[in-house]
């Protein structure tokens, strides 16, 4: 029988010969991730009594939502967890300064591999599909549970098939794909579905955009998400719940912008209409790779950030900062007046390192514009490719970076 | 699985509408907390923190469909738990709230027409096996989705 790969995955961890959809399967683990939330995770551990965890080898931990320690309370809990993960043995831990966010520093680092299956508490974790494994996000009792058994029960999903084709047009991107996408499907498009994106457009993108596509389809509620790999794909006669055909030129012929409050709320740039930007946020595990660091780099060059904007920049990890340190972009960008935040998630979950106020209006290349999610509940997020987020930077208004390019410097 | 009786008795604190996300039900600047029943006091504080003073033991929350999507965030489905909700009714769940919901023991029913049929202050009482929300207030019968007998 022809299997999906979401179905191909579950049944090889779930010890089948094959799976159907709706079906409920318990699989082996082979990977689970935790950030800061490793926290709440270790007490439900502890609740259970297990005296210690299945693999420690298979547990990865890595703290990004909040590095360095923002508060007191913070550096109690990254010390608790640092006092567990010696204890335990789990050799795979990244502290401040050693990774960065989760997803990049699990990439960064060569621990996902094609048709694993990983789990991790946090929702972005349908990211490693770019990989090809079956990766999904879990709340911190059921991750409990993983750390004691290695296993995890599933509803197998049924599949949508995302097939591009053709060229982008000039300065549209994975991340203006991806967002259309969700426009089109809605929030809850995918929900408990799997994603499988294919087609020549899909597979002549960089690894970071296939990060992107699978990254974001949470959004639309996708359980997991995959972009192909070579290792290991669907069965040519699987069977789709429905397949959408995009044609990259005539469905996208411009950046899509995500308009408060909700991500599906997206808008091709064109009929947005005049808005001015407080803050632009160039990071996350969304868009804080080296692409997009080039991307802004080569538009601030020998321009300069609107006075009445801050442009804040944070690496995805150690390693793409370092690179882009050598490379010359975060010069570029510090030059153009941009704030270089250290590798985290920085202000995506509304944390630290650069909050809004109440009126204040930012374009940010992440991944939520939920009320107050960056900030004050009366502030208002627009999500952007990283090329929109640098040129609204410069034009201190959510702008078309072609317009930007034209000019030959400043203010636009 | 509890021996708790599957017929929940309460009054509708709030209705709520589509795509409710767990940055609104419980803030990300409050994820370094990690005593799930501390959560409880930041329950909608960002946009509704009146929900959570009228909130009293054993009442419900209604809503329309994707309740608790984005984040992974336990606290979401902590919060509404220690707050003293009964039970979230909505028309549909995402996934990992859901999940988080039955992990917790916050009974998460699916009903896509109690937004419409429910309002603040009503009298309900559910019946998570049989699947039936009777609005006692209204005198009409809710359909929802029977609650697997694992998970009450």
């Amino acid at each position: 029988m022809s299997m999906t790969l979401a179905e191909k995955i579950l049944a090889r961890a779930s010890g089948r010969s094959r799976v159907a959809p709706d079906e409920i399967v318990v699989a082996d683990v082979d990977l689970a991730m935790s950030h800061e939330n490793a926290d709440l995770v270790r007490k439900a551990f502890l609740e259970i009594g297990a005296p210690r965890v299945w693999d420690p080898e298979k547990i990865v931990i890595i703290f990004d939502h909040r590095i360095p320690a923002e508060s007191e309370k913070t550096a109690a809990t990254h010390k608790a967890v640092r006092e567990f993960v010696r204890q335990q043995g789990i050799r795979h831990f990244y502290d401040a300064g050693r990774g960065g966010i989760c997803h990049q520093v699990l990439a960064d680092n060569g621990h996902v591999k094609p048709g694993m299956v990983v789990v991790g508490t946090d929702s972005h974790t349908t990211t490693h599909g770019a990989f090809g494994a079956f990766a999904t996000g879990i709340g911190a009792t059921e991750m409990a549970g993983v750390w004691v058994e290695g296993r995890l029960w599933f509803k197998v999903p049924s599949t949508i098939r995302i097939e591009a084709e053709g060229e982008f047009a000039p300065w549209v991107s994975a991340k203006d794909l991806i967002l259309w996408i969700i426009g089109k499907l809605g929030a809850a498009g995918a929900d408990y579905r799997a994603v499988e994106f294919d087609g020549s457009a899909v597979r002549r993108m960089s690894v970071a955009s296939r990060m992107v596509l699978c990254n974001l389809s949470m959004e639309m509620g996708a359980k997991v998400a995959f972009t192909p790999v070579a290792e290991i794909g669907p069965d040519p006669e699987a069977e789709y719940e429905r397949t959408l055909h995009i044609h990259l030129g005539y469905d996208i012929p411009e950046p899509q912008i995500a308009c408060p409050h909700s991500v599906d709320n997206v808008k091709p740039l064109s009929a947005l209409g005049e808005v001015k930007v407080h803050q632009a946020v160039l990071g996350s595990c969304t868009n804080g790779r080296l692409e997009d660091l080039e991307i802004a780099a080569r538009i601030l060059s020998g321009r300069s950030v609107h006075p009445d904007t801050r442009l804040i920049v944070i690496p995805a990890s150690q390693r793409i900062c370092l690179e882009a340190m050598r490379l010359g972009y975060l010069g570029t960008l510090i030059e153009a007046g941009a704030i270089v935040n250290p590798p985290g998630c920085g202000p995506c979950v509304g944390v630290h390192q650069g909050i809004l106020a109440a009126g204040e209006v930012c374009v940010s290349s992440t991944n939520r514009n939920f009320i107050g999610r960056m900030g004050s509940k009366d502030s208002f997020v627009y999500l952007a490719s990283p090329a929109v987020v640098a040129a609204s930077a410069v034009a201190g208004r959510i702008i078309h970076p072609e317009a930007v390019m034209a000019k030959e410097n400043a203010h636009v | 699985m509890s021996d708790a009786s599957p017929i929940l008795r309460g009054r509708v604190a709030a209705v709520l509408g589509a795509n409710i996300d767990t940055d609104l039900v419980y803030p990300g600047r409050y994820l370094n907390i990690t005593d799930r029943e501390k959560t409880a006091e930041h329950l909608f504080e960002l946009a509704w923190p009146e929900i959570r003073s009228r909130l009293r033991p054993g009442d419900f929350i209604v809503a329309g469909p994707n309740f608790g999507c984005g984040s992974s965030r336990e606290q979401a489905a902590a919060a509404l738990k220690y707050a003293g909700c009964g039970a979230v009714i909505a028309a549909s769940f995402a996934r990992i709230f859901y999940r988080n919901a039955i992990n917790l023991g916050l009974p998460a029913v699916v009903s896509p027409s109690a937004a419409a049929q429910c309002g603040e202050g009503n009298e309900l009482e559910i019946d998570l096996s049989a699947g039936e929300i009777h609005n006692l207030s209204r005198n009409i019968t809710i359909a929802a989705a029977p609650l697997d007998p694992r998970a009450i």
